[in-house]
């Protein structure tokens, strides 16, 4: 039995660093090639740590048989050209981007579900924040209308995540409905600018039918619990106030400072979730 | 000599909506945007307080549907613009074809002052919509002249029609207006507006410094009905630039009329500058986040005072309504952990 399966990564900016970094600690990958379309700080840094590096993108990973799991993070234009070519290849995406190729997975809500699935995609950062504690309510109080409120701080966001603004309100209200059952759904981002920057703050709104207090706390508490498994620093600021049919719940996502600092839980916790999945996926893979 | 012209740009229908708590209903925006066209202003915004869309648990959910609202409006503005506001972050390209499709010409995509390019795109999907694209700075006195132009270029750049200069938190005094107008009129070839809160009760010396400045789009409300202690009275205005020597197109006997005896009956409260909106202008918060202070506070058993001090001093943004909730409650745990 081979004792771990090795990962690329396509796109080595700050995403694609802090990725490779997590790569590096984990027990069942091993992190093997880092690939951009240009020369860059990220791609030399990858060398210098002893990966293999290349500037042909999505084409170097897809002619090397070893690489088993594949993270893009580059653009969802740019996924949407690499991912039928990794399908080609018989890699395992995991898209960071908002191209949504595949199936949305949020690791403690649905991974489980997802089989024979080659095509992940990670939603946004605010729908990682925020979808396990929708799911969470929907299975107890049933939700109408779920709203959420990201605030990340300026520094945070980079120059993707400020041109497609609307790409990420979009996405992460359909992954509220799709992966956290809202019937209705609606998510609002704000950056702050203030310094030091402010961590990743989330309030979720839900409007529910059946607000069982001590059930939706229980339900939330847990739902906490299991994220924690994977992104440490996600912690309960607000438990659930509720008020009539709605419930409010504000949660906090310090990183782990593993290359980005720990303001950046947005980029920390969608980086967390994927590395869930890719660690998940190589265990099945190990086990055959 | 010719006098010079001032554009005046009525918010009513979409600040003035904070007021009353987003309830305008169809047959009232009929009235205020129909009596505001024929009495000579430029542009009428209408639309939730936080822009389309911003009905919400987090801004308050509007009692009639928003788009039902501007259209109501685009059938009696025949002389006008009409225009709505538009916040990245809530509002998106696809609501602001929506709007135009009810009628809206004029978008305003407002942004905080040091985060203009989240705006970039919207701007430029108005202008090949053909709609008149404005840059909007929030929160200005958050930032300083230079930082401001800097931001205003990049509006500029996208294809903005003019820059208005957003002072959210009533916190500016005159003399801070006079460098922010000052430093963009300098440095833009695009017009320049502004659009004041009377929390600290200088709403209409700061657009008086405003206009001399060289900004020629000023916002203002009938009654000044708005956001924390209201925005610069329309009729107080368009009397003041009258006797300054200023062409606003208004007729004021109109404007006072329009004011006196369509908006006041509607208005919840008079617009007077209590303790609370002053305390947003003095410690430098959003203005919006007045009647949800109010709320919280009543739900903590706080003073609403204690809540915007520490709201400021945490340097919250436009749109941060949610940390209201997370403030107040944070204060509560603290002091019953004390008791």
């Amino acid at each position: 039995m081979k004792e771990k399966i090795k990962v690329g990564i396509i796109g080595p900016g700050n995403i694609g660093t802090d990725l490779m970094y997590k790569v590096m600690r984990s027990k069942h990958l091993q992190m093997d090639f880092m690939t951009g379309i240009v020369e860059s700080e990220g791609l030399r840094r990858a060398a210098g740590l002893g990966f293999k590096t290349s500037t042909e993108g999505v084409k170097a990973i897809a002619a090397d048989p070893e690489v088993k799991i594949v993270f893009d993070a580059t653009m969802a234009s740019a996924h949407l050209e690499n991912a039928p070519v990794l399908k080609e290849a018989g890699k395992i995406a995991i898209d960071m981007t908002p191209a949504a190729v595949g199936p949305y997975v949020v690791p403690c809500v649905n991974l489980a579900h997802l089989q024979d699935v080659d095509n992940f995609n990670m939603v946004t950062c605010g729908g990682q924040a925020t979808i396990p504690i929708v799911h969470a309510i929907n299975e107890v109080a049933d939700v109408e209308y779920a709203e959420i409120v990201a605030s990340l701080s300026s520094k945070s966001a980079g120059p993707g995540t400020r041109a497609s603004i609307d790409e990420f309100t979009q996405t992460t209200r359909k992954g509220l409905e799709q992966v956290g059952g809202a019937d209705r759904a609606k998510a609002i981002i704000i950056l702050n600018p203030a310094e030091p920057p402010v961590m990743m703050c989330n309030t979720i709104y839900t409007l529910v039918k059946n607000p069982d207090e001590k059930a939706i706390k229980e339900a939330v508490e847990k739902r906490v619990k299991e994220v924690q498994q994977y992104t440490p620093g996600y912690q309960l600021r607000v438990p659930p106030m509720v008020e009539g049919n709605k419930v409010t719940v504000i949660v906090q996502v310090e990183g782990a400072g593993d290359f980005l600092p720990k303001y950046s839980g947005n980029l920390d916790i969608i980086n967390s979730a994927a590395i869930a999945v890719a660690e998940k996926l190589a265990e099945q893979m190990l086990q055959k | 000599m010719e006098k010079k012209r001032i554009h005046i740009v009525d918010t009513t229908l979409r600040d003035g909506s904070h007021a009353v708590s987003h309830s305008f209903s169809p047959e009232q925006v009929t009235a205020i945007a129909g009596g505001l066209d024929k009495v000579g202003v430029d542009i009428i915004e209408c639309a939730h307080g936080d822009g389309i869309t911003g009905s919400t648990f987090n801004y308050g959910f509007s009692k009639y549907d928003e788009m039902e609202l501007i259209s109501a409006a685009s059938k009696v503005i025949h002389n006008a613009k009409q225009c709505i506001l538009l916040i990245p972050g809530i509002g998106t390209i696809e609501d602001l074809e929506e709007a135009y499709k009810n009628g809206a010409r004029v978008v305003r995509v407002a942004t905080h002052c040091t985060e203009a390019d989240v705006g970039i795109q919207h701007i430029q999907a108005a202008k090949k919509m053909g709609m008149m694209a404005v840059g909007f700075l929030m929160m200005v006195h958050m930032a300083s002249p230079e930082k401001l132009l800097e931001q205003a270029k990049i509006f500029e750049a996208a294809g903005a029609d003019y820059i208005n200069l957003a002072d959210s938190a009533g916190y500016c005094l005159p003399q801070d207006v006079t460098e922010r107008v000052t430093a963009l009129v300098n440095g833009l070839s695009i017009p320049v507006g502004f659009h004041a809160h009377n929390n600290l009760g200088v709403a209409v010396a700061n657009s008086i410094a405003a206009v001399e400045a060289g900004a020629t789009y000023i916002d203002a409300t009938c009654r000044g009905l708005g956001a924390g202690a209201g925005n610069t009275q329309l009729e107080v205005l368009a009397a003041v630039l009258d006797r300054m020597g200023y062409d606003t197109g208004l007729d004021l006997y109109g404007v006072m009329d329009v004011a006196e005896e369509v908006v006041e009956p509607i208005m919840h409260r008079p617009q007077v500058i209590r303790t609370a909106p002053l305390m947003l202008g003095y410690a430098g918060v959003y203005s919006s986040f007045l009647l949800h202070t109010y709320r919280a506070a009543e739900k903590f058993g706080l003073n609403p005072r204690d809540i915007l001090v520490e709201l400021g001093r945490r340097r919250m943004v436009g749109g941060q309504e949610d940390m209201i909730v997370d403030v107040a409650y944070q204060m509560a745990m603290e002091r019953d952990a004390k008791k």
